[in-house]
């Protein structure tokens, strides 16, 4: 363990403050004593307290990771606060004209509906928008055929069973440190349960989420599919996303039981930081789904294009016999973000399928990491895995770099890899601008060429959206 | 239609055009001929703003417009064409895809109207017709995975849909065979209009025989050494360059 590190975290709390249940936050830092507010402050039952004690006494033993290819100061786990009463993350403006134009041009080029960019810029709206009513149609169409979606407090108090049967059954709280801390302190996030047979009728979308207005620092998300269930969840918005917080933990559990099928996309655009590499959010993620049942299905699909740093591996448990996991994944990094991503798929039932494309483009002078691994257990008999990790470098002082690992414990398996690193260059820009198309939208059309084998997962409309988005992105990269 | 006088380059310093004067107008097909390493692609490239060289003197209009005053896109939409020697290859995006945009894109400049994917899709079908080109290559990745020849079909077929006043065709024949060579050569001659232009790079004559140039220049060490017409070609063809260097060494040259 980091002996400095080690040394903020056994030391007693020297503020030594006496917990205010009626208060609305506490003081900046970590102990026994903040953890019982937390979940006294959310009325919490004993057994999740416990749940959340065992995993800050784990936390404590564990040092903060530093296999991943990524660089920064950490974290002071001591000057966070942990529980605060929900308030506007963002300054509230009158009007969109008081909003950073930088902000807007951005919303503009990615078409975003005036009353979204309203409420994602944090403009105080007065009207009572349609979204309102849609959540509430939205939700009694869901409740009439038996699916739960809401916060995960909201979970906690309704559907207690539930919640305690599967928190921690994919991600125990011992698993990393991040997943540690997550579970010792997550405030919110989203709980999902599919029963039996039900087809969820459409995406459900965390924009639509009850209660979403703060999504926190440590979010928790849990989603159940029962036998023969299916769903299809969207997490992000390729809008801009804003936080004071710059430490984000979250943690995401999917369960799948027999032919139960999960499909999870993600477009992940926090504030990456400035130019130079100032501010930006941290983003430390455990993602993982267990395919537990028989012929089970989960599938991942990731766009991540913001975060100063991304740290992130959305993985497959394949417990189930002929149970398939999916990755698809697009990391793009500019400037001085750095990201180290990837997905695990663990093959432990029999003829158990895994598909893993992953789509690296640096610019700037990021750094950005594939890394992956795919393990094949001993009994893991007539296993089979794909994967593609291709990396595109735009300019000279970017970087990207592929880490795969097969672990392959059965003879039966047949696992395959591809790696290909190309760069968008001079010759390729000019080929497209000899035929009179301008840089900006050539590069876009190579991206997008790159990136066809992910996007094409994506739900359709999520699909457009994140074509624009990375060529936003990569303004003014080229040329 | 292109004037060039006493054009200068070179590439990571090393000067690689060392005074080119042409003159190019409307209706007349040129070749520009010379041994490997001449300087003859280096000029066609140039021409469309390769970014890999520096203008480092002269002049050169297009239709009256300094040519270096525009941007490599810009100069390809006021009509400048490159069909390039070694195409590259786009994995992902579709050819058609990549044609209608660059059409798009030129009607745009030109006021005329853009075409959806359906109104493109009959367009389109005329035009690899002309180029003998299997319908499939329109759904694959640009240039991914074609071969020599069907990469210089595709420049033809991108010709075809651009439509350029001036065209510079870079060795067009090689990594053809002698049917492919005759149905794009033809392909060319029938994108020929007395107001449109060819140049025609070229290491080897056997193409001359089908697009019949009236002037020829030789290049050699980045200069021209001998202009003449057809004639010229055929003298090539039977004696090789060496005569031409020789002669102008000798201090007769051009």
């Amino acid at each position: 363990m980091n002996a400095t590190f080690q040394g903020v975290t056994s030391q007693d709390y020297k503020y030594g403050f006496v917990t205010d249940i009626e208060a609305d936050s506490v003081a900046p830092g970590l102990s026994e004593e903040v953890i019982r507010f937390i979940s006294a402050k959310k009325g919490e039952p004993e057994w999740l307290l416990e749940f959340r004690l065992k995993a800050y006494r784990h936390w404590l033993t564990l040092a903060v990771p530093t296999w991943a290819k990524v660089h920064y100061p950490t974290p002071d786990f001591q000057k966070i606060v942990y529980y605060s009463a929900p308030r506007p993350k963002r300054p509230q403006y009158a009007s969109m004209d008081e909003v950073d134009p930088e902000l807007k041009r951005t919303f503009e080029k990615l078409g975003v509906p005036l009353h979204e960019q309203e409420a994602l810029a944090g403009v105080a709206v007065d009207v009572v928008f349609d979204s309102v009513s849609v959540t509430t149609t939205y939700r009694e169409k869901l409740k009439a055929v038996g699916i739960i979606f809401c916060s995960f407090s909201e979970a906690v108090k309704e559907h207690p069973d539930l919640v305690r049967k599967y928190l921690g059954s994919v991600v125990p709280y011992s698993d990393n440190f991040y997943a540690a801390l997550n579970s010792a302190v997550f405030t919110d996030g989203s709980f999902v349960f599919i029963p039996k047979g039900v087809a969820c009728p459409m995406d459900l979308s965390t924009y639509f989420r009850i209660n979403n207005k703060e999504s926190g620092q440590f979010e928790r998300t849990l989603i159940v599919a029962e036998e023969g269930a299916s769903v299809s969840y969207l997490e992000g918005c390729t809008a801009p996303q804003f936080d004071t917080n710059q430490l984000h933990a979250a943690v995401v559990e999917l369960v799948a039981l027999d032919r139960a099928s999960i499909k999870y996309s993600t477009v992940q655009n926090w504030y990456a930081g400035d130019k130079d590499g100032r501010g930006g959010i941290y983003n430390f993620v455990t993602k993982r789904g267990l395919c537990k049942g028989k012929a089970s299905r989960i599938s991942w699909t990731q766009v991540e294009t913001g975060s100063a740093i991304t740290w992130k591996y959305p993985s497959c448990v394949l417990l189930g016999d002929e149970s398939i996991g999916e990755f698809y994944s697009v990391a793009l990094t500019n400037h001085k973000q750095q990201a180290d991503t990837g997905t695990k798929m663990v093959h432990i039932g029999r003829n158990t399928r895994s598909t893993i494309i992953s789509k690296g483009i640096s610019a700037g002078e990021s750094s950005n990491s594939y890394r992956g691994l795919v393990k094949v257990q001993p009994k893991a008999e007539g296993a089979r895995n794909f994967s593609q990790c291709d990396s595109m470098l735009i300019g000279h002082t970017c970087s990207a770099s592929t880490f795969p690992t097969l672990e392959v414990e059965n003879r039966s398996a047949r696992v395959e890899h591809e790696a290909t690193t190309s760069k968008i260059g001079e010759a390729q820009l000019f080929y497209f601008q000899q035929r009179g198309i301008p840089a900006e939208e050539a590069i876009s059309m190579i991206i997008n060429g790159f990136c066809r084998d992910v996007f094409r997962e994506l739900p359709m409309e999520f699909a457009v959206e994140a074509t624009k988005l990375l060529s936003l992105k990569l303004e003014g990269s080229v040329g | 239609m292109l004037s060039i006088k006493n054009l200068t380059a070179s590439i990571n310093g090393t000067p690689v055009l060392k005074g080119i004067d042409l003159e190019i107008k409307a209706g007349e097909i040129h070749a520009i001929m010379g041994p490997n390493g001449s300087g003859k692609s280096t000029l066609g490239k140039v021409l469309v703003g390769h970014p890999a060289y520096e203008v480092t003197g002269g002049v050169v209009l297009f239709e009256g417009q300094d040519l270096f005053g525009l941007e490599a896109d810009a100069r390809a939409r006021a009509g400048l064409f490159m069909g390039f020697q070694h195409p590259i290859e786009v994995p992902g995006v579709s050819n058609a895809a990549f044609l209608r945009l660059a059409y798009n894109k030129k009607a745009e400049a030109e006021g005329r109207d853009e075409l959806d994917p359906l109104e493109f899709d009959d367009f389109i079908k005329e035009k690899i017709r002309l180029v003998a080109m299997r319908e499939e290559f329109l759904d694959r990745s640009l240039n991914e995975g074609f071969s020599g020849g069907e990469k210089k079909r595709n420049e033809i077929l991108q010709m075809a849909v651009l439509e350029p006043k001036l065209a510079i065709l870079d060795e067009l024949d090689s990594g053809l065979d002698i049917d492919a060579l005759r149905v794009l050569g033809e392909a060319v001659n029938r994108l020929m209009r007395p107001d449109r232009a060819l140049l025609i790079i070229t290491h080897f004559p056997r193409i001359l025989e089908t697009l019949r140039p009236q002037f020829v220049h030789v290049l050699s060490g980045g200069r021209i050494l001998k202009r003449g017409g057809p004639e010229l070609a055929v003298e090539l063809e039977e004696r090789g360059y060496d005569w031409v260097l020789e002669e102008a060494s000798a201090g007769r040259g051009v």
